[in-house]
C-alpha cells in the first residue's frame, strides 16, 4: 500500500500542480509496492521498463503547461487490450510471444490524457472466467486474504488498485468481468453502456457483450477515467456515433428491487448489508421499489450460448500462421490442430467447442436461434422496468470471494456471474460499489452493491454509487 | 442416465474446431459440455412470444472510400510477429494434398 494511492485523481492532480511531488515519485512508487506485493499477489504480468521515462514526460509536458486529466497518473491496463510494441498475451500460451502492432483506442485515450502505462495486469485466459484461475500465468490473490481469488476475469487489475499500486486501472466486462472482481477486492468497477467504449484493439470474446471500462478506489476517480476513454471512434462499427449522455437531474429517484430474482443462492450477511444499503438509499430520499423481471432469470443460459457462440467464431483467428504459437505438423490442417490444442487452456477449448456445439447445423435454430430471442424478451423486461425506476439494485455477487480452488465444475463457477450478466445481454450500464465487508475465517471480505441503469444513463450510477460509498465509509 | 454427448461427438467437434485434444480429455470435455448444455437447455421452456431478435440499434456502417495509406507501410510490423515468411508473404504448408489434386 502507497500512501499515494489511497488519494483520490482530484488530490493527486493538485498535489502534481503545487508541485508536491512529480509523475516520476507516483510511478516510484507505484513501482515499489509492485516490487513488495506482486511475488504473491501475481496481478501483473509484466511491469514496464519505460515507465520511468513515461513519467519524466509527463512531467516535462506538465511544465510545459500541459492539463491532460490523468496527466502522470500510474495505471495499470488489463493484458487484453494492446499497446503498441509490447507484448499481449490475453493470459494465453498462444499469444505468449506476441507483440502488439497498434495502440487499441483506449490506449491512445490515456497516451493522450498523460497517463502512464506502468504494467498489463493477469487475467482469465482469453478473459474467459470469474477468477483468473484459467490465466496460463497462474492465479491472481485477493489482497483481503491471500487465500482466496481477486475474481475475474479482470482480476489483475482489480487487484492492482486494491493493493495499492496504482490509483485506477482498466479492465473489460464480457458478462461482469469488471464488476465481480471490483466486489471481490473492495473496489469500484464500472461496465459503461454497450458502445461507448471503443472495442478497437480489445481482444475479443463476445463482440456484442464486450466492453471496455475502469476501476478505481472511488465513484468519482472511475467517472474520470470513463470520461478519457469513451466516445466514438469509426475503427468500430459498434461504436455509438453521437453518445448523448442523459444528465442525472431529478432529486429523487426510483430504485427498483428485483427481489424475486435472488431470494435463493445470496449468502444472507450479503443481503443483510444489501438490505442495509437500500435502506440508506431510503433514508437520503430516494424510493426502493419491488419489480419484477420474468425472463431475467434466463440471462445466465443465454448468456452461455451467445458468448461461446460469438468466443468461438473470435478465437478462429488464431490458427498459428500469421502470429502466436506454431507447432509444426505434417501437414497445415494438423498444424491447426497442433497449435490451437497446444496454445488453447482447458476453459477456452471448452468454449470455443461450446460455441461450435450451438452453432452447428441441426442445433442452431434450439440454441443459438432461440438465445437470440429470449435476449430480446430480457431487454424488453428491462425497457418496461425503466418505465417505472430509474436504477435497478442487486447485490453485485452472490457471495464474497470463493477460495482458490473450491469451484472446479464449470456451471457452479459461471453461477458466480449471476448478477452481473443480464447488464450485458441488455447492453445497459452497471456499476458495483463496495457496499461494507462479511467475515470469512476472521477475515474481513469486501462486497459489492450493483446498480444498473437505462442505456446512456450512467449518471445516475454515479449519482447513486456516491452515496452508497459514502455510507460504507 | 444416457449420456447427451457421445465420445464421437466430441471427436467431431474438435475436427470442426481444428482442436487437438487427448484421448483423457475426451471424456472430461464430454461431460463438461453435458452438464452446460443441461443448465442452458432450460431456454427450451421459454415460449417463444413474438420478438424479433435483436441487438441494439441496428443500422448499416458505411463509409467512403477514405485516402488509402501508403504501401507496405504496415507490412514489415505486420510479418514481425508471422512464425515463418519468406520476403513479404506469410509462409504455410501447402494447402492441397496430392490426392486432391486436380479438385
Amino acid at each position: 500500500m502507497n500512501e499515494h494511492t489511497q488519494k483520490t485523481l482530484g488530490e493527486l492532480k493538485d498535489m502534481l500542480e503545487n508541485g508536491e511531488c512529480s509523475a516520476v515519485d507516483l510511478v516510484k512508487k507505484s513501482l515499489k509496492t509492485i516490487k513488495e506485493e506482486n511475488d504473491e499477489i501475481n496481478a501483473y504480468l509484466e511491469v514496464f521498463d519505460d515507465a520511468l521515462e513515461e513519467a519524466e514526460e509527463a512531467d516535462k509536458r506538465r511544465k510545459k503547461g500541459e492539463q491532460g486529466a490523468l496527466l502522470g497518473i500510474p495505471i495499470a491496463v488489463k493484458d487484453n487490450m494492446l499497446i503498441e510494441g509490447k507484448t499481449v498475451s490475453a493470459g494465453s500460451k498462444i499469444l505468449e510471444n506476441y507483440t502488439a502492432s497498434y495502440d487499441a483506442f483506449v490506449i491512445q485515450k490515456l497516451k493522450e490524457s498523460g497517463a502512464v502505462i506502468v504494467g498489463r495486469t493477469n487475467l482469465d485466459e482469453f478473459a474467459m472466467g470469474g477468477s483468473t484461475e484459467n490465466s496460463a500465468f497462474g492465479v491472481v490473490r485477493n489482497p483481503h486474504d491471500k487465500t482466496r481469488v481477486a475474481g475475474g476475469s479482470s482480476g489483475g487489475s482489480a487487484a492492482a488498485v486494491a493493493m495499492g499500486s496504482v490509483p485506477v486501472s482498466l479492465g473489460s466486462d464480457t458478462g461482469g468481468s469488471i464488476r465481480e472482481p471490483a466486489a471481490f477486492c473492495g473496489c469500484v468497477g464500472l461496465k459503461p453502456t454497450y458502445g461507448t467504449v471503443s472495442r478497437n484493439g480489445l481482444i475479443a470474446m463476445g463482440s456484442s457483450l464486450d466492453q471496455i471500462g475502469p476501476f478505481a478506489n472511488t465513484v468519482d476517480d472511475v467517472e474520470l477515467l470513463f470520461r478519457v476513454i469513451e466516445g466514438h471512434d469509426p475503427k468500430d462499427s459498434t461504436s455509438l456515433l453521437h453518445p448523448e449522455f442523459a444528465t442525472a437531474d431529478k432529486n429523487t429517484l426510483t430504485i427498483g428491487v428485483p427481489r424475486s430474482f435472488f431470494k435463493e443462492g445470496v449468502r444472507s450477511d450479503v443481503l443483510e448489508q444489501f438490505e442495509a444499503t437500500l435502506e440508506m438509499l431510503k433514508t437520503a430520499g430516494h424510493t426502493i421499489k419491488d419489480i419484477e423481471l420474468p425472463y431475467i432469470k434466463y440471462s445466465l443460459p443465454v448468456y452461455y450460448i451467445i458468448m461461446p457462440a460469438e468466443a468461438s467464431t473470435n478465437l478462429s483467428r488464431f490458427d498459428g500462421m500469421r502470429y502466436g504459437l506454431h507447432v509444426e505438423g505434417k501437414d497445415l490442417l494438423e498444424e491447426y490442430k497442433k497449435s490451437r490444442g497446444k496454445g488453447f487452456g482447458k476453459e477456452v477449448r471448452r468454449r470455443i467447442m461450446l460455441g461450435t456445439y450451438v452453432l452447428s447445423s441441426g442445433y442452431y435454430d434450439a440454441y443459438y436461434g432461440k438465445a437470440t430471442t429470449v435476449r430480446k424478451m430480457i431487454q424488453d423486461d428491462f425497457t418496461r422496468a425503466f418505465k417505472d425506476c430509474d436504477a435497478i439494485a442487486t447485490p453485485t455477487t452472490p457471495s464474497p470471494a470463493f477460495t482458490i480452488g473450491e469451484k472446479e465444475d464449470p456451471v457452479s463457477m459461471y453461477l458466480t456471474d449471476i448478477f452481473t450478466v443480464p447488464a450485458n445481454i441488455a447492453g445497459i450500464p452497471g456499476i458495483s460499489v463496495p457496499m461494507g465487508s462479511v467475515t470469512r475465517h476472521d477475515k474481513k471480505l469486501p462486497i459489492g452493491f450493483q446498480i444498473m441503469a437505462p442505456h446512456m444513463h450512467e449518471n445516475t450510477l454515479f449519482t447513486l454509487g456516491r452515496l452508497v460509498e459514502k455510507k460504507t465509509n | 442416465m444416457e449420456r447427451m454427448i457421445k465420445i464421437e461427438e466430441i471427436e467431431k467437434l474438435a475436427e470442426l474446431c481444428r482442436i487437438d485434444v487427448t484421448e483423457d480429455e475426451k471424456k472430461s470435455l464430454a461431460s463438461d459440455i453435458e452438464s452446460i448444455l443441461e443448465y442452458i437447455s432450460q431456454i427450451q421452456e421459454v415460449a417463444s412470444v413474438e420478438s424479433k431478435p435483436e441487438v441494439g440499434v441496428h443500422r448499416n456502417v458505411m463509409r467512403e472510400d477514405g485516402k488509402p495509406h501508403k504501401s507496405k507501410l504496415y507490412t514489415e510490423s505486420l510479418l514481425k510477429s508471422a512464425p515463418k515468411r519468406e520476403g513479404g508473404h506469410v509462409k504455410v504448408k501447402k494447402i492441397l494434398s496430392q490426392n486432391q489434386k486436380g479438385l
